[in-house]
C-alpha cells in the first residue's frame, strides 16, 4: 500500500506500520468497533444501492409487467431499443441537452466567475443573486418558468417589448420549442453553481502569474488563454463531470412540465425510462433503458473515480 | 496624470456596477414576477394578463396552496424525511470516514471508491428494483423507506468528502488522546468529530437541500398523496389548480422558502460544501 510511505512514523510507538493497525501511530490491531464503523455504512449502501443495481441489470434481461413472474428475454430489450424511434429521439434530445445545457452552463459559469471574481464592495450581493436559484428545487424552478412561458407570460412579453413580437410562441406546447424552452430554466439554475466552482478555482491562481504575463506584455485575452485557462484545468475537469452527470440525471424539469411531450419532442432518456417503467409498467424495457443511461455515464464515472483515487492517496 | 488615472478607475468601477446590476436584475426578474403573481387575485391575472402590474392584493393564494393544495402536510412530510436523513447520513458517513481515514483498514482505497461509485450511479438503474424490493418486504409507500433510500444513495459521496477532510487532522492530536487512554469511540466522538465540524456543517446544509428538493425518489417509493414531501406535492398542486398561475406561484414560493432560509442562514457553509464536493 502506497500510503505507508507517505507518512513518516512520528512516535516511536508507531514504528512498524502494518495492515490492521492504526495509521500514524497507535495501538495494535483494528478494533471490532472500527470494523463496524466501516461495515455498517457499507451494508446500508449495499442494501439500498449495490444489490438493487445488480437486480436492475438482471430485470433488463427479462420481460416483466410487475404482476406475473418475469420471463427471461436475453438481450431482447436491447435490440428493441435500436428500432425504437422514441428511444432514438430521447437519445438525440439527451445529446442536445448535454451539449447546450453543458456548454452554456460551463461558459456562463466561467464568464460570471471572471466578471465577479474581484472582492469589492457589493460583490457578495451580485454573487448571491446569481446563486439563489441553485437552492430552488428543479420542480419549483420549472413551475415558475411554466408561468413565464404562458402565451401572455414574461417570455412573450419581453419579445414584444423589444419589437420581436413575431417570435412569440406557445413555448411548451410547440414541439419545435418545448425541449429548448426547458433547457433555459435548468441553465438559470446551473450557472450559479458552476460560477461558485470557478470562483474557488480563480481564487487559487497565483497573482504573480498575471504580473509576469503583464510584464511580458500579454493582452487580456492572452492572459486568459495562457494563464487562466491552464490554471483552471483541475476545476474544468470537475465542472465537466458535474455537468455530464447532472444532464444525464436531468429529469425533474421535463417531468414537471411536459413529461416528454408534445409527441415525445422533449423526451429525455431519464423521462422515457421513468415513463416506460412506471406509467406503462414495462419494467424489463425500463431497466434496459436505465442500463443504457448507465453505459453513457460510465466513462464520466470512471474518470471521476480515477481523479478521486489519485486524490485519496 | 494621477487625476486621469483615478477618473479612469472610477469610470471602470461605475461600469462594473452597471453591468453587474443589470445581470443581477435579469437573474432576479423571474423570481420578482413570480412573487408579484403569487399575490394577485385570479380575476386580476385573467383579466389583465400575467405581466400586468398588480391591480389586486390576494394573500389568499397562499392559504389556498397551504391548505387546499396540501403544502402544509407536504412541509411536515419533508421535515420528517429531510432532518433524519441528514442526521443519519452524516452519522454513518462520518463513522466510515473516521475508520477509513484514521486506521489502516484492508482495501481502504477500494472501499472508498466503491462507496463513491455507488453514489455516482445514475439513479434510474435503481428505481425499479428499489420499488419492487420495498413492495416485497412490505416497506413500500412509507416515509422511513424514503429516508433509508435517501441515506443509502447519498452515503458514498459524504464518506469520500469527510475522509478527505479527516485526513488533514494532525496525527499528534489522536496520539495525545491515546496516551490519555481514550478508546476508538472516544477518539471519534470527542476528538475527530468536533474537529470535523466545519465540513459537517457544510455537508448538512448541502444534503438538506438535496433531500428536500428531490423528486425522483419520493415518486418512486411513495404513492399516497398525503405522504408526499414538498417537491412531488407541488406537482399535484399544479394538477389541481390548472391555470391558476397565482396559486401555483404561491405554492412554488412556499416550496422554495425552506431552502432559501437555509442558504441565507448558512451561506458560508453552503458555498464551502459545494467546493468540498468538487474533486480537485
Amino acid at each position: 500500500m502506497t500510503l505507508l510511505h507517505t507518512q513518516a512514523p512520528v512516535a516511536p510507538a508507531a514504528a512498524p506500520l502494518r495492515r490492521g493497525r492504526l495509521r500514524r501511530g497507535g495501538p495494535a490491531r483494528t478494533s471490532p468497533l472500527i470494523l463496524a464503523f466501516v461495515l455498517v455504512p457499507l451494508l446500508v449502501e449495499s442494501v439500498s444501492v449495490f444489490w438493487p443495481a445488480i437486480q436492475g441489470v438482471y430485470i433488463s434481461l427479462t420481460n416483466w409487467n410487475g404482476v406475473d413472474a418475469p420471463s427471461f428475454a436475453g438481450l431482447g430489450n436491447y435490440s428493441r431499443m435500436l428500432h425504437d424511434p422514441v428511444f432514438l429521439k430521447a437519445l438525440g434530445n439527451t445529446a442536445i441537452w448535454l451539449l447546450l445545457f453543458g456548454g452554456l452552463s460551463a461558459a456562463g459559469g466561467l464568464g460570471c466567475a471572471m466578471f465577479l471574481q474581484r472582492e469589492r464592495r457589493g460583490i457578495a450581493v451580485y454573487r448571491a443573486v446569481l446563486f439563489l436559484p441553485v437552492v430552488f428545487s428543479l420542480t419549483a424552478t420549472a413551475l415558475m418558468w411554466q408561468t413565464l412561458y404562458q402565451p401572455t407570460g414574461m417570455a412573450n412579453g419581453l419579445l414584444s417589448a423589444i419589437g420581436l413580437g413575431g417570435w412569440q410562441h406557445a413555448w411548451l406546447a410547440n414541439p419545435n420549442t418545448a425541449l429548448y424552452a426547458q433547457i433555459l430554466p435548468a441553465l438559470w439554475r446551473e450557472i450559479g453553481y458552476v460560477m461558485v466552482l470557478y470562483l474557488a478555482g480563480l481564487k487559487g491562481i497565483d497573482p504573480a502569474l498575471y504580473e509576469a504575463a503583464k510584464m511580458d506584455g500579454a493582452s487580456a485575452w492572452q492572459q486568459f488563454r495562457h494563464v487562466t485557462l491552464p490554471q483552471l484545468r483541475g476545476v474544468n475537469a470537475v465542472v465537466v463531470s458535474v455537468i455530464i452527470i447532472d444532464s444525464l440525471r436531468s429529469f425533474d424539469v421535463v417531468w414537471s412540465l411536459t413529461q416528454g411531450g408534445p409527441f415525445n419532442s422533449s423526451q429525455l432518456l431519464s423521462t422515457y425510462m421513468y415513463q416506460t417503467a412506471f406509467v406503462n409498467t414495462d419494467f424489463g424495457y425500463g431497466c434496459a433503458l436505465a442500463v443504457a443511461i448507465f453505459v453513457l455515464a460510465f466513462g464520466v464515472i470512471v474518470s471521476y473515480l480515477v481523479r478521486a483515487f489519485k486524490e485519496s492517496d | 496624470m494621477a487625476a486621469t488615472a483615478t477618473l479612469g478607475k472610477r469610470m471602470r468601477t461605475i461600469g462594473f456596477h452597471t453591468g453587474a446590476s443589470a445581470l443581477s436584475l435579469l437573474w432576479f426578474l423571474p423570481i420578482a414576477l413570480i412573487l408579484v403573481i403569487s399575490f394577485r387575485s385570479t380575476d386580476d391575472v385573467l383579466g389583465n394578463g400575467l405581466n400586468a402590474l398588480p391591480h389586486s392584493f390576494a394573500p389568499g393564494n397562499y392559504s389556498a396552496a397551504w391548505s387546499g393544495g396540501g403544502m402544509q402536510q407536504a412541509l411536515i412530510n419533508s421535515a420528517i424525511v429531510s432532518v433524519p436523513a441528514v442526521v443519519v447520513t452524516l452519522l454513518l458517513a462520518s463513522m466510515a470516514a473516521f475508520a477509513l481515514s484514521r486506521y489502516e483498514i484492508p482495501l481502504r482505497r477500494t472501499l472508498i471508491l466503491v462507496m463513491l461509485g455507488g453514489n455516482l450511479l445514475p439513479p434510474q438503474i435503481l428505481l425499479v428494483p428499489v420499488a419492487k424490493l420495498s413492495q416485497v418486504f412490505g416497506l413500500y409507500d412509507s416515509l422511513p423507506t424514503l429516508i433509508a433510500v435517501e441515506v443509502g444513495f447519498g452515503l458514498g459521496f459524504y464518506v469520500f468528502v469527510l475522509q478527505g477532510f479527516m485526513r488533514t487532522i494532525p496525527a499528534e492530536i489522536q496520539q495525545a488522546a491515546l496516551i490519555d487512554g481514550a478508546g476508538p469511540f472516544q477518539i471519534y466522538w470527542r476528538i475527530v468529530l468536533p474537529l470535523t465540524r466545519p465540513a459537517l456543517a457544510a455537508l448538512a446544509a448541502l444534503s438538506f437541500t438535496w433531500v428536500f428538493n428531490d423528486l425522483l425518489w419520493p415518486i418512486t417509493v411513495l404513492v399516497t398523496q398525503s405522504k408526499m414531501p414538498v417537491t412531488p406535492a407541488l406537482l399535484s398542486l399544479q394538477g389541481q389548480y390548472v391555470s391558476y398561475w397565482n396559486v401555483i406561484a404561491a405554492g412554488s414560493v412556499i416550496a422554495a422558502i425552506p431552502t432559501v432560509a437555509v442558504f441565507l442562514r448558512f451561506q458560508r457553509h453552503f458555498i464551502a460544501g459545494l467546493n468540498l464536493g468538487a474533486v480537485k
